[in-house]
């Protein structure tokens, strides 16, 4: 039973949302849509597992002294004022009526002064990973590592005005050879070949895995094996 | 004489101080005459732009209902002709109502308008009115139409015949590997490399870190990423090694922690299961990557596995796993994200394989006969591309507006509607 029910929902459900798919009239016209929404109720609801489970994990280090419990108890400190914010409004104009995120609230402040930054700091971490893994990536070891060399200089040069001062000289029938326009015919051409045939593999496999999964083939993700 | 003059004089001067009062009073009133007389200008035969005329008023197509598509020829005056057409603006009238009012307005150049406002069974009348800057003159009125919900979207039949065919060859290839038959699966690497990897965090006494992507249990990625999951426990089980698994969905949290559990009991070791395995962070994305990037610099995992749906995360976790000297193994179907796990990991799942992972990992003949299957939709993929720029060139080479038409209409089919 335990094995059966999860299946029978399954092959149910994604059944008539493929339907739902090509048929617009009533009972299935946004269908898709519906069932969207549902699980969006039950993601809210999934919220306290998860905060749940962020407490329990973190109570149980400090209460242990496990190795790095001040990092929690920093979490769990972060978390209870957030929290306490949202909750009960502190400081918002509108008293405890008021939108959550006006203006001038803690919880307002909080995301403006505190997270926001933050957010931003471990985004821009991405600008020296770019460099590091650019450098170990184009390195000219092989053919194609060198063709991936070229097409990334000619494209990063393509992209400042240094690459159109640089080739502006070559003007009527000879045009396609300034650097900006060699970049854009990598992007346009043989990256967006490239691409495409990435997506046409991925859509073959998202329909392959679906029906696998409808079909009862694919249960590894029940938490059930196969067998 | 001089009486007069001062007589002319003086009328003269208060004819000059009416004069102002008048003056200002006919500048105010000066627009309304020019309207006047544009107006009556424009309203003659040669300034009024030509109707345009509807050519189809019908109930649009593969629909849930409540809507109906007009279409209609450019006046002649629309970019010829007087070339004095502003927009046309769309009029219905419902019936019972003795009023055409006013629903919508389009652009000149424009050919198509859908009314999405209608109710459905009752029948609605339409007229265009062709408008010039302040005028206009009316199409013919349209015959009622009804609008209604339809059984099929006609619009997707193309979709729905493809999608048949490869669902069809997906089928046909599970029950024929069922039966036994040999098939032949290219080696992938990147899953060839998982034993080694959990082998190599279990000589090392690390633990193995694995990201199931940052998207919910409703995209398909981290379906993917889960019952990887699962193939890739059962294995740290029979191993004894250990797993850490942060998340950043609670719906993944509960999936990812029964997925394991059930590895653990498949393995023969439930007792070595803990629900700690696996633990919720933070539904924020840079909130979950500062986290996860915290764990792997103090943990220091020997094996990261990156399977799932990843966006500009993706580098970061990577270039933090390799300074730590992990083996990287990830996955994804996000084009953007996968030059980034090329370069930064040791293998990298590309798009297709990623949904191939379970099934190859499994080994069972129905799952790979799955895969099989896929190979019908790459070679109708095939054909067409070599149709398509076959076709294009011919029609480029001959100038043949057949052939081009021909392309046109192919690439209709496979083109998104």
């Amino acid at each position: 039973m335990r094995r059966t029910v999860p299946l029978v929902i399954t092959l149910i459900v994604g059944t008539v949302l493929i339907v739902a798919e090509f048929v617009p009239h009533k009972p299935f016209g946004n269908l898709g849509d519906k069932f969207s929404m549902y699980f969006d109720i039950i993601a809210v609801f999934a919220f306290i597992l998860g905060g749940g489970n962020l407490v329990r994990v973190h109570i149980t280090k400090i209460s242990r002294k496990k190795a790095d419990w001040p990092f929690s108890a920093v979490t769990l400190a972060g978390f209870a004022l957030v929290l306490a914010a949202g909750l009960f409004k502190i400081g918002n104009p509108g008293g405890i009526r008021g939108d959550v995120a006006v203006v001038g609230s803690l919880f307002n402040d909080l995301y403006i002064f505190i997270f926001t930054p933050l957010q931003a700091s471990m985004f821009a971490l991405l600008a020296f990973y770019v460099g590091s893994a650019s450098y170990r990536a184009f390195r000219a070891k092989t053919v194609e590592a060198t063709i991936l060399l070229v097409a990334a200089f000619v494209i990063l040069l393509g992209r400042t005005p240094f690459g159109l001062w640089l080739t502006g000289g070559f003007t009527g029938s000879w045009e396609f050879l300034q650097v900006p326009n060699l970049a854009n015919w990598i992007m346009d051409v043989p990256n967006l070949a490239g691409q495409r045939a990435i997506m046409i593999g991925i859509a073959l496999g998202v329909i392959s895995m679906s029906l696998r999964i409808i079909l009862g083939v694919e249960r590894t993700y029940l938490g059930q094996d196969n067998d | 004489m001089k009486i007069c003059f001062n007589k002319v004089a003086a009328l003269g001067m208060v004819l000059l101080l009416l004069a102002v009062p008048y003056s200002w009073l006919a500048a105010q009133a000066e627009p309304d005459t020019l309207i006047q007389d544009t107006t009556v200008t424009i309203t003659g035969q040669e300034h009024l732009p030509r109707p345009a005329q509807f050519t189809f008023v019908h109930d649009s197509e593969g629909d849930a209902g409540g809507s109906i598509t007009l279409k209609w020829t450019l006046s002649p005056d629309d970019g010829a002709g007087e070339n004095n057409v502003t927009s046309y603006n769309i009029f219905r009238k419902a019936s019972g109502e003795s009023e055409f009012e006013k629903i919508g307005t389009v652009a000149s150049g424009l050919t198509e308008y859908e009314d999405a406002t209608t109710t459905d069974g009752v029948a609605y009348s339409y007229y265009i009115l062709t408008s010039s800057d302040s005028v206009g003159s009316k199409s013919d009125i349209s015959a009622g139409v009804v609008s209604s919900a339809q059984w099929f979207n006609s619009k997707d039949l193309d979709t729905f015949i493809i999608g048949i065919i490869i669902c069809f060859s997906v089928i046909f290839f599970i029950f024929w590997a069922q039966k036994g038959k040999k098939l032949y699966l290219r080696k992938i690497a990147g899953l060839e490399a998982v034993d080694e990897a959990i082998g190599r965090a279990t000589e090392m006494g690390r633990p193995i870190l694995y990201i199931p992507g940052i998207l919910d249990m409703d995209d398909v990625q981290t379906v993917a990423g889960i019952t990887i999951l699962g193939r890739v426990a059962k294995t740290i089980a029979e191993y004894d090694t250990k797993i850490n698994m942060p998340v950043s969905r609670s719906i993944v949290l509960t999936t990812a922690r029964e997925t394991i559990r059930q590895a653990y009991v498949a393995a023969g070791r439930p007792d070595a299961y803990s629900d700690d395995m696996v633990h919720y962070l933070t539904d924020e994305q840079f909130g979950y990557v500062a986290a996860v990037d915290g764990i792997m610099v103090r943990e220091k995992p020997a094996t990261c596995f990156y399977i799932g749906a990843f966006f500009a995360e993706s580098l970061i976790f990577a270039e933090t796993g390799h300074s730590i000297g992990a083996i990287q193994i990830a996955g994804t179907a996000m084009p953007a994200q996968l030059p980034f796990f090329v370069a930064a990991c040791d293998y990298t799942l590309i798009g297709e394989e990623l949904f191939a992972a379970s099934a190859y990992l499994s080994g069972e003949p129905k799952q790979l006969g799955s895969l099989k299957g896929q190979d019908v939709g790459k070679i109708i993929a095939m054909v067409v591309i070599v149709l398509l720029c076959a076709l294009f060139t011919v029609a480029s080479l001959t100038e043949s507006e057949a052939v081009l038409s021909l392309a046109n209409t192919i690439r209709g089919w496979f083109s998104a509607s």
